[in-house]
């Protein structure tokens, strides 16, 4: 197991300020200020952060697309975490919120931003106490506020709370919403780099991505650029759910651990629950295509699953046992999409219907041959077609267990069961 | 009426935006209305707008939109209920059975005596706990049936006395305010 993020997971009240300044806290963010900005981007380039939101997108080149000089510009913090089966910035900002609050402040020191919004799923709000207190603490300790340790840098941090949707997580809809407005995508351009948040300057960074900031900064780029593979540096936190013994948040280096490990490992899940068999897991909630037995000896990495047709993405792997139906659990990760779908563009607002109808007519089994070749066609259809990555993942478990579990749907049409009775 | 009630609260809570931005507090002024008058009423919606400045048609809009807003009335304590596909691995369809037969209700309705309603939800991130809910947005983690009997009978009790802990909008948005 790794130990960047979740360092101080066995430090004892970690979330108050003074513990965590005992514990090396805000040391990063003081480097940071005794550099030049352009010097922070160009260190966080190096270490090459990739987005653990999912996308990947390298965080120091996302900065660097924020205009120089002095402008109004915007930090927003992703904690719209949604995806089925992701649970980790819940643990990272309820337990350690100062890592974040730190990581932030690096990254709008870096960019110019004046104001940082920590954008949560009202879901989260329960989680939220921590950070609201370590945020009045930091303000009562000049480390929020006005000339921050002393320096010119002045910084405003802020919680939001937004109130259930899953499409906020999309960065163009979170700055919708943010303003007030329904959390539906824009088109881009414009970009939030150029046009975000009350139309200034925006860059959005998930909780996870932040939290890598601080230790990159203390330790440098090249320690963490030794972290990982050439495509994947540093680490990923995995969180494991489902048919296993010990779910929970799991810590990897990437590209050094495998999902049968994660399954089986003595450090990690310690083997199924009730020592079933495995059938499948899906390896980024809902929106990373299902991946079976054959997948297991991929390592975790945003490369890892390329060979398997499925991708890393949040790292929130759903484990399902040798009893479960996949046509059942293709249902209902379509229903999710079908409930989330903003209903901006019809092909994903009318396609996650429709894929769900005719999943459930197959689960209920009313289904039919045509159904299953009608949902296959649905699927394709949607594709390519929406604004934003939600219609395009929505797809995902439809496409991926027809890929690998065909026998599975025809064994759930009536007159396919008559005959194989027969 | 919340803009009196919680006056300095909502000064507050405008100061997170920039002055000719107050569209920006429509989430956290409908959970607190929400709060109030126990759902999205027609009251609580005109008093946001009137608060916010905005027409009144957009903030229903917004109420519609969000999954956390509820349109109809709704019971004094609402358990939402995940059963995304990781909770449902771990048994959550029959949990939710459970609860609506423990309370002779089906999902949406409220129990007669007002304290309850049931729903189901979308994943709400805590699938190492699963199965789950939240109730009036605290989690409840790894429910198991006599976690539910003790949950329900806790709050029967504390309905009668009237000695309601303070709800998670009230720690978070209301008591917390700097």
């Amino acid at each position: 197991m790794a130990n960047v993020i979740f360092r101080h997971r066995d430090v004892e009240n970690i979330k108050e300020l003074d513990v965590y300044l005992e514990n090396g806290g805000y040391e990063g963010l003081k480097k940071a200020l005794s550099m030049t900005q352009a010097e922070v981007i160009e260190e966080i380039k190096k270490a090459v952060i990739r987005g653990r939101g999912g996308a990947g997108f390298p965080a120091g080149l996302k900065w660097s697309f924020m205009p120089k000089g002095d402008v109004e510009k915007y930090l927003v913090i992703n904690t719209d975490e949604s995806e089925t089966g992701t649970f980790k910035d819940r643990e990272i900002l309820e337990y350690n919120p100062h890592q974040v609050i730190e990581g932030a402040l690096i990254a709008a020191y870096a960019m110019g931003a004046k104001t940082v919004y920590n954008y949560w799923r009202g879901e989260y709000m329960d989680a939220a106490y921590s950070c609201e207190k370590a945020i009045k603490d930091c303000y009562a300790k000049g480390i929020l506020g006005e000339n921050i340790f002393g320096s010119d840098f002045s910084c405003d941090f802020h919680n939001h709370f937004g109130a259930g949707a899953y499409i906020c997580g999309e960065e163009t809809a979170l700055l919708s919403s943010l303003q007030g407005n329904l959390g539906q995508p824009w088109s881009k351009p414009p970009f939030p780099a150029q046009a975000g948040v009350y139309g200034k300057p925006t860059t959005v960074n998930n909780v996870e991505t932040l939290a890598n900031v601080p230790p990159v900064m203390v330790n440098g780029a090249d320690w963490y650029v030794n972290l990982g593979t050439d495509q994947s540096n540093g680490v990923k936190i995995v969180c494991m759910s489902g048919h296993v013994q010990r779910p929970g948040n799991y810590e990897v280096e990437m590209g050094k651990v495998t999902y049968r490990e994660l399954i089986y490992g003595e450090d990690y899940c310690q083997g199924m629950l009730d020592g079933k068999g495995f059938k499948a897991l899906l390896p980024s909630g809902g929106s990373g295509p299902v991946v079976t037995e054959a997948a297991l000896d991929s390592v975790v990495s945003f490369e890892g699953l390329n060979d398997h047709g499925s991708m890393m993405g949040s790292a929130s792997v759903i484990v399902m046992d040798d009893e479960t139906d996949m046509v059942w659990a293709a249902l209902k990760m379509t229903h999710f999409f079908k409930h989330e779908s903003c209903g901006k563009c019809t092909p994903c607002r009318e396609g996650t219907f429709w894929l769900e109808k005719l999943l459930q007519r197959l689960v209920d089994g009313r289904g039919t041959e045509e159904d299953i070749k009608k949902l296959d066609r649905v699927a394709h259809q949607m594709q390519g077609k929406c604004l934003c990555a939600l219609g395009e993942f929505a797809v995902s478990p439809a496409i991926s267990t027809l890929k690998h579990f065909m026998h599975e749907y025809q064994a759930k049409v009536p007159s396919a069961m008559a005959v194989a009775a027969d | 009426m919340i803009k009196e009630k919680y006056a300095k609260e909502i000064e507050s809570l405008f100061s997170r935006y920039p002055a000719d931005q107050r569209r920006s507090a429509v989430l956290p002024l409908l959970h607190i209305a929400q709060e109030e008058y126990g759902y999205a009423s027609d009251e609580a919606i005109n008093e946001v707008a009137e608060i916010i400045g905005c027409d009144p048609t957009h903030v229903l809009s917004i109420a519609g939109f969000y999954s956390l807003y509820y349109e109809e009335e709704v019971g004094k304590y609402v358990f939402e209920v995940c059963n995304d596909l990781p909770c449902a691995l771990r048994g959550a369809d029959n949990i939710i059975k459970m609860i609506c037969n423990k309370l002779g209700v089906q999902k949406d309705e409220v129990t007669d005596d007002g304290l309850f309603t049931v729903k189901n939800v979308m994943c709400l991130g805590a699938c190492d706990c699963a199965p789950m809910m939240q109730v009036n947005l605290e989690f409840v983690n790894h429910l198991t049936e006599e976690k539910i009997d003790q949950l329900i009978s806790d709050l029967r009790a504390a309905a009668k006395s009237g000695e309601d802990k303070p709800s998670v909008v009230q720690k978070i948005l209301v008591q917390t305010h700097h």
